[in-house]
């Protein structure tokens, strides 16, 4: 049996979790207070997920940069191309918080989408 | 835009604790609510925190800032309330009177029936931390390297090291990881972290950036940019320990050394501040000790979630509007006296219409010019005449007196103003 | 191309300005020259900011002559120039009955100089002044004729008075060598090319050193730093009032409390001699002594209001008495060199050489005309310089007046010290341009409270830009080398400007 230490990001509370593996099976996971923790202690021993928020070039706004991120999780090991993608968009103002800026990001089934309305310069 | 002289609430600020005190101060029946915001845009800090991890309590969802900001922006706008950007309040007074400066409105004066204070904070700055060595260009606050990177774009360095586990420090070591700068080190005075756990696990582990704890920094390398910063462990006195210094190549270094409530104009008010906290001393409706100034959110104290600040927002905006709706109220029952025909001036000035009730009321005045004969003494309401009596002479050197009596009311009831006049019998 | 004038300056602080400023009364071609990107970066913009009454320095030295010469000079200065200054009187405060015949000693030494205006007073009548005083205060030397400046502007509005009279002020033009015919100096050789005149005019502070030996003159004068740090107080937790002195002593005059003209406390400065003429850091040791001078003074003070540091390098040097047979070696050295022509040497201008600027620059006047220098006076000129407007320091009448005029002044840049956009523009394109961060701070006190900056600085890199019309990525704090930005967020590319 191996066991995982992590910290729970599901909330602020940060719950100290033991995840007991059998292999690449989760068997047991201590130190959660909440249902929340349970799935991230688990999708955490097996396949860390994270939220990726950055920005991408706008054109015509009243900033240089939109805000964006993506709409759920993605796997961890993905981050990096992610933000790739990200990298590479540019957009004319205006646009409305929410929009999708790419769908089914590298093919996660998560889209990126706008994090604020972003008015054009009159 | 028609800016008007008076409002039932302003609130300073449109971070989160402010537009939520907006909000909750027009829903809770205040007419005119003004927002002064100093930025361009309404949002606050939230704009440039464009992390996710904000809104778990108020809308069971991890949304990032500008995102929670949009949310109560968009309410706001619909609700007719009135944004002032990019206009700093210069100075506020106990009678709750303001003084904005703003490039497209000029230096106005507005009056406040009630005020939300909702500046929140400022970030301590090196001096608060004393570091020894250069003062050269590359010692950022967190927040400034934030709204450069993620607002206007520019990236203020390329080797960072970040002074403090603040939350702001450790999402400023992902953000620029992941816009391709290198965070060399995070370190920490104090045996613990000072931010979330999350923010350490998903900012720093992630991305194997190193946190000391019990180190600082012992001296700022570099005369023009910083080239260097030298390292050092200390004590749990925090007395720097020789021989474990460490020189670390960078261009910049960032301080996440924690948070003060901004509460300079609040100062200007007459408000007082708990040493502890920073903050003001307010009552379970975050009314401070000067009367219809309120405080809400960072401005009172630091807090650990947007969630929270925003609820306290809404609690100070909603006893804002029912202070402001209690002063119109008593505003409203008072009636101007208005010296009329031979009169220049009458004492009281205004007079509460339910105050007869409590008995007579003597209506102090003098004349502007003699009248040597029979005089007709008249208080007359809009449309009626209330009292009229008669003197034998009346002369500026003396005093005239009338008196209202408590049977009167209803008649007062039925008028907006009262006008004295005084004139000859024979002009009558 | 040659750029020929009648009188070079070399070194832009305020004893270079203030030459710069006497020497524009008179026909002639007139340039200054600055290595650094605005004026007055060196002593000038990190000293105590004091026009000190003259009873510090030695009896018979050029320093006493020069200080008491010039303290009654700025009421007059302050008038035409119109720059901040105040006669608010300081105190020397004796600390235990033993430090109280030093204080009367003092008081002796100032009679001497000639200074006026100097009374004793005793310890109860010193506490009732300054509440906060240390209850050991003994008594205190009251010298009613000193000062408080803002030193910044003095020297800027001294230069821009020069230029607005005829004067050139070169920036970033770094002094190399000298032009010679014969053993006449007719220029110098600058990082931006050749510049000829008549008279070269060495003030160039803490390197003056350098510039009289390459002019052949004096190799035996060295200057060496003596480092000052200071500690800056937030005004709206300490408010001192006074300018305290501590006792004097042989390492100088000592760890001060004093107020200034920005309202905020500023405490030092220690005196530490270091080899390294650039070295500005801060360091722990200087912290801690400066902690336990000032509670020397004020023993209650609030150290947890500091909001900044500063550290000045004063030019000391190894000049030999004024008067002969003084046992003195830290005079000043103001003289034309028999040795060289058309060279007018200074050097060793510590303090009090704020307060002597003008009494300097008045005797290099007149070492001119002994020198057979023809000076005529100019027939248009204008001693006054305005003051440029101050939006924190206005009324609410005054503000929206102004804002009327102009919409700029509205808009509220650094929210501490409440300085506008209008303000910022109208440094950018005054007669001495302010074309770095900290040109725009030592001129309107912009970011210097008790956020430092952490508002106003992206707001001033992009209003610099725009109004200088360069690229953000040009923007410095004081100079090349101090740029803010590298690089935009998205582009991959560095821009590194260096």
């Amino acid at each position: 049996m191996e066991e995982k230490n992590f910290i729970c990001t599901a909330c602020p509370t940060g719950c100290k979790l033991i995840v007991r593996m059998e292999g690449e099976e989760v068997v047991k996971i201590l130190g959660q207070r909440c249902r929340k923790g349970e799935t991230y202690g688990r999708q955490e021993a097996i396949a860390p997920q994270r939220m990726v928020a950055s920005t991408v070039k706008i054109a015509n706004g009243i900033h240089p940069l939109l805000p964006v991120y993506t709409k759920g999780s993605i796997p961890k090991r993905k981050i990096m191309e992610v933000l790739e993608k990200i990298r590479a968009v540019e957009l004319t103002a205006p646009v409305k918080a929410e929009d999708v800026v790419i769908a089914n990001v590298i093919g996660t089934g998560v889209d990126v989408i706008a994090s604020r309305d972003m008015p054009a310069v009159k | 835009m028609s800016i008007k002289k008076q409002y039932d609430v302003v609130v300073i600020g449109s971070g989160p604790g402010g537009l939520a005190a907006a909000i909750e101060a027009k829903k809770g029946g205040a007419d005119d609510v003004l927002v002064v915001e100093r930025d361009v845009e309404l949002g606050g800090i939230l704009l440039q925190c464009i992390h996710n991890g904000f809104g778990l309590q108020t809308f069971k969802e991890d949304l990032p800032g500008p995102e929670y900001a949009q949310r109560y922006i968009n309410e706001a706008k619909t609700l007719g309330i009135t944004f002032l950007l990019d206009t700093m309040v210069m100075d506020v007074t106990s009678q709750r009177k303001l003084y904005l400066s703003s490039r497209d409105f000029g230096y106005l004066e507005v009056d406040a029936r009630a005020i939300v204070l909702a500046m929140g904070c400022r970030e301590r700055t090196r001096a608060q931390v004393r570091i020894p060595g250069y003062r050269p260009n590359g010692v950022f606050n967190a927040g400034t390297a934030q709204r450069w990177v993620n607002v206007e774009g520019f990236m203020p360095g390329k080797r960072f090291v970040i002074l403090g586990s603040g939350d702001i420090g450790m999402i400023m070591a992902r953000r620029l990881t992941f816009e391709g700068a290198h965070v060399e080190r995070v370190l920490e005075v104090q045996s613990y972290l000072s931010g979330l756990s999350r923010n350490y696990v998903q900012c720093l582990e992630d991305w194997d950036i190193s946190l000391q704890l019990q180190h600082t920094v012992k001296k700022i390398i570099g005369k023009d940019r910083v080239e260097a910063i030298e390292s050092v462990a200390v004590d749990d006195k925090w007395n720097f320990i020789p021989g474990t210094e460490e020189i670390i190549p960078c261009d910049t270094l960032l301080l996440s050394v924690g948070l003060i409530p901004e509460n300079e104009l609040s100062k200007k008010a007459g408000v007082i501040l708990d040493p502890v906290t920073g903050g003001p001393f307010v009552d379970e409706h975050f009314q401070t000790n000067v009367p219809g100034i309120f405080a809400a959110g960072n401005v009172v104290h630091v807090y650990d979630l947007v969630d929270y600040v925003s609820m306290a927002g809404a609690g100070a905006g909603k006893s804002a509007a029912e202070f402001a709706i209690a002063e119109k109220e008593r505003a409203a029952r008072y009636i101007p006296l208005v010296p009329g025909k031979n009169v220049r001036y009458i004492v009281p000035h205004k007079l509460d219409k339910k105050a007869l009730e409590q008995g007579d009321i003597s209506l102090q005045m003098r004349v502007t010019r003699p009248i040597e004969e029979d005089v007709w003494l008249e208080v007359r309401g809009d449309e009626n005449s209330i009292v009229k009596r008669s003197e034998r002479y009346v002369r500026p050197g003396e005093m005239v007196t009338i008196v209202l009596k408590p049977r009167m009311a209803a008649e007062l009831e039925k008028t907006g103003k009262l006008t004295v006049d005084i004139y000859p019998k024979s002009e009558a | 191309m040659q750029e020929k004038y009648d009188y070079i300056v070399i070194g832009g602080g305020v004893v270079g300005a203030m030459i710069a400023r006497w020497l524009s009364r008179y026909e002639g071609r007139l340039l200054l020259i600055e290595k650094e990107a605005d004026i007055g970066m060196g002593c000038s913009s990190a000293n105590t900011a004091i026009v000190h009454a003259g009873y510090d320095p030695l009896p018979g030295s050029l320093k006493a002559l020069m200080n008491v010469r010039a303290n009654p000079m700025w009421d007059q200065l302050a008038g035409e120039l119109n720059f901040p200054f105040e006669r608010r009187g300081d105190y020397v405060v004796a600390v235990g009955e033993e430090e109280l015949p030093l204080v009367e000693k003092l008081m002796q030494q100032g009679i001497r100089n000639g200074v006026p205006g100097m009374t004793m007073i005793d310890g109860p009548e010193m506490r009732s002044r300054e509440r906060d005083i240390n209850p050991e205060t003994s008594g205190a030397l009251w010298a009613t004729t000193g000062g408080i400046c803002d030193p910044f502007q003095v020297t800027v509005a001294a230069a821009e008075n020069a230029v607005n009279n005829g004067a050139t002020v070169l920036l970033n033009t770094e002094f190399q060598d000298f032009i010679w015919e014969g053993n006449r100096v007719i220029g110098v050789k600058t990082n931006r090319g050749e510049f000829f005149a008549r008279w070269v005019i060495n003030s160039a502070g803490i390197y003056s050193d350098n510039v009289m030996h390459k002019a052949g003159v004096r190799p035996e004068f060295f200057i060496k730093a003596r480092k000052g740090e200071y500690f800056i107080f937030d005004r709206a937790e300490v408010q001192i009032h006074n300018v305290l002195f501590p006792v004097p002593s042989s390492r100088g005059k000592g760890i001060l409390v004093t107020g200034t003209l920005h309202e905020n406390t500023i405490v030092g400065p220690n005196a530490n001699v270091i080899d390294d003429k650039e070295d500005t850091s801060l360091t722990k040791e200087g912290m801690d002594e400066l902690i336990d001078g000032a509670k020397k003074l004020i023993p209650n003070l609030n150290l947890r209001a500091s909001i900044a540091n500063f550290v000045g390098l004063r030019p000391m040097g190894n000049g030999p008495a004024w008067t002969p047979g003084l046992n003195y070696n830290n005079d000043y050295v103001i003289e034309i060199p028999s040795n060289v022509q058309g060279f007018v040497n200074l050097g060793g201008i510590e303090s009090p050489g704020l307060t002597s600027a003008p009494a300097i620059a008045e005797m290099v006047v007149d070492l001119l005309k002994d020198a057979g220098e023809n000076l005529v006076a100019k027939k248009d000129w204008d001693p006054i310089r305005l003051a440029r407007p101050r939006y924190a320091h206005m009324t609410h009448q005054e503000r929206r007046l102004l804002c009327d005029v102009d919409p700029s002044y509205g808009r509220v840049i650094c929210r501490c010290e409440n300085v506008t956009e209008g303000e910022i523009i109208a440094e950018v394109h005054a007669p001495i341009p302010a074309q770095t961060y900290d040109a725009i701070k030592r001129r309107t006190w912009l970011g210097t409270g008790r956020c430092q900056a952490g508002f106003d600085m992206t707001r001033v890199v992009a209003i610099l830009a725009r109004e200088l019309g360069v690229s953000p990525f040009e923007i410095t704090k004081r100079g090349k080398g101090s740029e803010y930005l590298y690089r935009k967020t998205k582009d991959t590319e560095v821009t590194d400007v260096n």
